[in-house]
């Protein structure tokens, strides 16, 4: 056995970055994914310059309500890094119970992100029209695709962590989400369509959980906090140049 | 050579403090959209200065970016940051010359 090991010592050179190969790959989705939000807060910026008539539909209470969404990602970013250094330690329950809470923030902005969509899509808001600036149609769009594809990490981030913390457990909760998400939304809600991103998400968890069945170790908790921090970071651009750049006190 | 089963070394008390310095510039920049003082372009700069502060803070602590050995570190933010430096010069002078010419 020592021989092997020894062997394969030999074969392999060390990293270039000095650390495990799934954290230099989920470093570099990170770079990948922050050029495409790049993008988007650029097409949302340059539009918003471009504009003098930029729409500016966000009073004190959606100004509250996206504070409270920011503190959530925040307090979820700290939880995160606590789960990380309990499954540092070793210690299993402290890192379910942290990713938990980290679930549970990030599940709240999630809710209240939607809340905020219904009702901008209620004073008649859609991707190509709003209200409140008919020679500026491209502000629904740019918002709508932001703000959207953010949530869709989000989303994706929840149900990444419900693996690692629950595994199997976690899909019969995905499911049930799933379906009482679907059935308390109104049919004509957007959310009625995009709550199946979570039937998605419980199909490809599925698949992973039952082709490549494993113990997450520390190594999965530190790569899945990566991901987490990225849609925090991503939001403090979110958040000043979407709602802060078209406040109306 | 950077052990890759070395555990990050912060205490919890330095990431409560991170936490705490967010959530303080959050409330900035949400005091200067309610006071209103600042033209939208100047508006845009300080609020963007006020997230890569932000921004920096996560990567370096949260992220442990802080902790990585030094080639990887200064290839990751030198390639992003050098991708949206691109971004930015050929995006906003052009919405800047929009501006100037008053096309509606």
């Amino acid at each position: 056995m020592a021989t092997v090991q020894h062997a394969v010592q030999d074969v392999y050179e060390p990293s270039l970055f000095g650390t495990y190969s799934k954290k230099i790959g989920m470093w570099l989705f990170l770079a990948s994914d922050s050029l495409t939000f790049g993008a988007l807060l650029f097409a949302y910026s340059y539009n918003r310059i471009a504009n003098p008539a930029w729409p500016t539909p966000f009073h004190k209470e959606s100004i509250a309500n996206a504070t409270v969404m920011t503190a959530c990602l925040l307090s979820s970013s700290l939880t995160m890094v606590l789960a990380v250094l309990a499954a540092n330690r070793h210690d299993k329950p402290w890192t379910r119970y942290w990713l938990l809470a980290t679930m549970f923030f990030g599940t709240a902005f999630t809710v209240l992100h939607a809340m905020e969509w219904t009702k901008l899509m209620g004073e008649g808001m859609m991707p190509s029209s709003n209200p409140w600036a008919a020679t500026v149609p491209q502000f629904g769009g740019t918002f709508f695709t932001l703000t959207g594809m953010h949530m869709l990490h989000v989303t994706i981030g929840v149900i990444y962590l419900g693996v690692i913390a629950l595994r199997k457990k976690f899909l019969p909760i995905l499911l049930g989400l799933w379906l009482v998400g679907w059935l308390l939304t109104p049919a004509k809600s957007v959310f009625h369509i995009g709550i199946h991103a979570l039937l998605i998400g419980a199909i490809v968890s599925a698949l992973i959980l039952f082709l490549k069945p494993k113990d997450y170790d520390s190594h999965d908790v530190e790569v899945a906090g990566l991901y987490w921090h990225f849609v925090d970071l991503v939001w403090m651009f979110i958040f000043p140049l979407v709602y802060l750049m078209s406040t109306k006190v | 050579m950077h052990d890759v089963s070395a555990p990050h070394d912060e205490g919890k008390g330095l990431y409560f403090w991170v936490w705490g310095g967010l959530l303080f510039l959050t409330g900035v920049e949400v005091v200067l959209a309610y006071e209103q003082v600042l033209q939208p372009v100047r508006m845009l700069e300080v609020l963007l200065v006020l997230s890569v502060i932000k921004a920096a803070l996560i990567t370096l602590y949260f992220m442990h970016l802080k902790s990585e050995i030094r080639t990887m570190r200064w290839l990751l933010t030198i390639s992003v940051m050098a991708c949206f430096a691109l971004m930015w010069i050929f995006f906003f002078p052009d919405a800047d010359r929009i501006v100037q010419l008053g096309v509606k």
